[in-house]
């Protein structure tokens, strides 16, 4: 028993999942904010706790800023009232959020997101087959929205089941396929080797730019988000497959969503752009000093925090998908796309050696 | 008309050009909402809107120029009211002494159920001494039902004054011409 690992195991777990969600309450915050300021409005800005109009100059802005909209947020889920409609099967009503919350949580296990502080590294396990127990993790996501479309015992939510889990499924196919090649390149699935081969060579998005393309459509279609945002289209299927689900469980599906956003964008860091190493000032190498774990730590929540920006930015910059344009851009256009990508590298990759 | 459909150059196939434009545009209006100010919310309470003339917002009781209460408890007012809300106790055979000329009978009691009012103006449509308006409030907040039950010192106090054809006044002064009205004898008449 090795008790030292446990501990340390124990505490990064903890760490890492309250700043996940915590990072999922503010990324709530942020979609809000930034989708108002596209459109030229403003965002929430009124919230905050009374004595905060005492402040001198702080108080204000922070309130302009809508810094203390999350609490309220998470208080009015937790006291609204949770409701079951009749006619559901209780079990599967229930399960289906936990099962949808679920892998996101899972998939941050494997990304590191730093390189160490002082002896201990940082991430939670240095799985040796990194990437393939992140794509296994993904695809048990379908099965909470499948479960949370047909448990709610209504039309709307059915379909938006339905057309989700079909759309999930396309494109994992070539988000998984899209990654081969960087395995190629770099020769192994650890996710921290895969930052180390990038701290020598340079980020991996200049040496498979058609890879990194095909992984950022797929993750926007993964996570249900514009422009492949059929499942949850407001103006199509009220509210897609969590109409039925009120207070506390359509929070776990909000959180869920979130937190694949931020996982998908963690997963594209580590892969594509170098993870928690800046190509100067001797960030390469894993942190000697405490400041420089530190360090690496900000640097890879600063990258992560601005894909997260892209995927909110590009909410608001499409049309929505039609669904056999969904589909067809899935299967007919992505996988032969990936086929090739994966082809043209090992041809160039066996002319080389 | 012909439409002039041009077919996608293969660069435009890709959705490049759209994207990079799509990304022009929203990067646009978030810098100038951002750091510019020019957002289109108007912040209430800080900002409010201007009421417009004619605007029916809550119905009041008003006072005319010499401060003189107008109503005269016909109830006209309450029986074309669609929701019924205004409720009215008439003063009966022996009610409050008259301080204004000529129209003596005031109403004892005079109850507008905010919470009932819809806001269409017939009340003040129909009535005959131009005595209840609708006024340019329009958010009224109370803490209990029975408080937003105006009775006829609250209405009378957010009236204020709209002075108006003050009728009673001038019948008066008619009334007393009449006393001493110049009769003209015809003269070389026995």
């Amino acid at each position: 028993m090795n008790w030292n690992f446990i501990i340390f195991s124990v505490v990064k777990i903890a760490i890492v999942i309250g700043v996940v969600q915590g990072m999922v309450a503010y990324a709530v915050l942020a979609e809000r904010k930034i989708s108002a300021w596209i459109q030229d409005r403003v965002g929430p800005n009124r919230a905050a706790p009374p004595f905060m109009k005492y402040i001198p100059v702080v108080g204000p802005a922070l309130t302009r800023l809508g810094i203390f909209q999350p609490l309220a947020d998470g208080l009015k889920f937790m006291l609204k009232e949770d409701f079951t409609p009749a006619g559901v099967r209780k079990v599967y009503f229930w399960l289906a959020p936990a099962i949808a919350v679920i892998p996101s949580m899972l998939v941050v296990a494997v990304i590191p997101f730093g390189s160490q502080l002082g002896q201990q590294k940082m991430v939670i396990s240095d799985l040796n087959i990194g990437i393939l127990y992140t794509f296994g993790i993904v695809s048990l996501g379908v099965y909470g929205i499948v479960l949370a479309g047909y448990a709610a015992n209504s039309k709307y939510p059915f379909l938006g089941g339905i057309r989700s889990s079909a759309q999930m499924i396309s494109y994992e196919i070539s988000m998984g396929m899209s990654v081969i090649p960087v395995l190629l390149i770099v020769g192994g699935l650890n996710l921290s080797h895969i930052i180390g081969w990038q701290a020598q060579h340079g980020w991996m998005v200049f040496y498979a730019p058609v890879s990194f393309i095909i992984f950022l459509v797929a993750s926007f279609a993964e996570t249900n988000r514009l422009p492949f945002d059929l499942p949850e289209a407001e103006t199509e299927l009220v509210g897609g497959y969590h109409t039925e689900y009120s207070s506390m469980k359509f929070a776990l599906f909000f959180l869920g969503e979130y937190s694949n956003m931020i996982a998908s964008a963690g997963m594209m860091v580590t892969l594509f752009f170098g993870g928690w190493t800046l190509p100067f000032w001797g960030l390469d190498h894993p942190a000697a000093t405490l400041g420089a774990g530190l360090a690496h730590i900000l640097i890879f929540l600063v990258k992560m925090l601005l894909f997260v920006v892209l995927f909110i930015w590009v909410r608001w910059m499409f049309p929505r998908f039609r669904y056999d344009q969904l589909m067809d851009l899935g299967w007919r256009r992505f996988v032969p796309l990936a086929l090739l990508n994966i082809l043209v590298t090992a041809v160039v990759l066996w002319m080389k050696s | 008309m012909i439409v002039n459909r041009k077919p996608l150059t293969m660069w435009e196939r890709l959705y490049l050009p759209a994207i990079a434009g799509g990304f022009k545009v929203t990067a646009r209006h978030l810098f100038r909402s951002l750091f510019g100010g020019k957002t289109v919310t108007m912040e209430y309470p800080e900002q409010k809107w201007s009421v417009p003339p004619d605007y029916r917002g809550a119905p009041y009781l008003v006072r005319d120029q010499d401060g003189n209460t107008k109503c005269v408890s016909c109830q006209l007012c309450e029986f074309v009211c669609p929701p019924k809300a205004i409720k009215i106790i008439p003063p009966g055979p022996v009610g409050p002494l008259a301080n204004r000329p000529n129209a003596e009978k005031m109403p004892l009691e005079f109850e507008i159920n905010m919470l009932r009012c819809i806001y269409c103006g017939f009340c003040q449509e129909v009535c005959p001494e131009e005595a209840i308006f609708l006024l340019k409030d329009y958010s009224l907040t109370g803490l209990s039902r029975a408080e937003m039950i105006y009775n006829k010192e609250k209405l009378l106090a957010l009236g204020g004054e709209h002075g108006g054809i003050q009728k009673w006044k001038h019948k008066l002064e008619e009334a007393k011409e009449q006393d001493t009205f110049p009769v003209k004898v015809r003269p070389n008449e026995s």
